[in-house]
């Protein structure tokens, strides 16, 4: 079956998302980022949905699942690049996404997880400064 | 059991024309499957194809788009599946795009309800009957228990 690729980097993980997704896809995605963060012991999570022209209920709800899940695994999620038309069906639709962290580009979503964590550029890093069970596990 | 007797009929190809709303005179007609996933996403790229075609703007275009994903979803969810007609309409002074989405699933119990923001019977966010009202011009639902349901949306220029 086919994947939306998520890429590891520091203790970041990133999506874009370039196709239009079926609903499987969808959440397949969901289930791939939930382990991979447990996995990765990842802190943030980026999504790039800036190639996507439509997002309707099932891919809001698919978002904001992702950010309250990640946020149950200790890490923080930002969805970048949402075009305009989208912005404004979304809201008509009656989806704000609540609970879910907004940038209006990839920099800007960067930033934004970097001042939650700065730990979050380290290479090889995957735990906040505190440490907590991750950094147990690889020390 | 004696099937198709004595039940009142929900017949799609009958309803069209003088029993489908804001009927016009379709310029041009074509019809695609709801019945998977992938005729979802088939359904949106035909819709955004036909809007631009017919030069709605950006944010319209993706009303309707998102219209049609949100009813055609529901067409394969709680229809067992069925089909879209999409026409191409005029009321003289202006033209739009008329989306009739139609199965023979068990139909909308109750209608009301179904329209209610936040009501859903299954794992949706029960925004996709009402979230779609609100994106188009105009809305209507036909449906007979047990026979199917017929949801119209049509987005004028």
């Amino acid at each position: 079956m086919e994947r939306i690729p998520v890429l590891k980097m520091g203790a970041l993980l990133l999506v874009t998302i370039q196709v239009d997704m079926h609903d499987r896809l969808a959440l397949a995605l969901q289930d791939d980022l939930t382990s991979m963060i447990v996995r990765t012991g990842a802190r943030g999570v980026l999504i790039d949905i800036s190639a996507l022209d439509v997002v309707d209920s099932f891919i809001g709800r698919m978002l904001a699942n992702i950010a309250a899940m990640a946020r149950v695994l200790d890490a923080a999620t930002v969805v970048v690049g949402m075009q305009p038309a989208v912005a404004i069906t979304l809201v008509e639709l009656g989806l704000s996404l609540p609970g879910v962290r907004t940038a209006l580009d990839v920099e800007r979503g960067m930033a934004l997880l970097r001042a939650a964590d700065p730990t979050l550029d380290r290479p090889g890093a995957a735990g906040g400064a505190g440490g907590g069970w991750g950094a147990d596990v690889r020390a | 059991m004696r099937a198709g007797v004595g039940v009142p009929t929900f017949e799609p190809n009958a309803a069209r024309g003088a029993g489908v709303p804001f009927a016009g005179s379709p310029e041009r007609s074509e019809v695609a499957p709801c019945r998977t996933d992938a005729d979802v996403v088939a359904v949106r790229q035909l819709v955004r194809r036909r809007a631009a075609e017919l030069g709605f703007s950006l944010v319209n275009q993706t009303k309707l788009v998102t219209a049609a994903s949100e009813l055609a979803r529901n067409t394969v969810q709680y229809g067992g599946g069925g089909t879209m007609h999409l026409d191409v309409v005029s009321d003289g002074l202006r033209r739009g795009l008329r989306l009739v989405f139609e199965d023979h699933g068990p139909g909308i119990p109750d209608l009301a309800l179904a329209l209610t923001d936040g009501y859903t019977t299954g794992q949706g966010l029960g925004l996709g009957m009402s979230g779609s009202k609100r994106l188009v011009s105009e809305f209507d639902v036909a449906t007979v228990v047990g026979q199917g349901t017929r949801v119209t949306a049509v987005l004028w220029k």
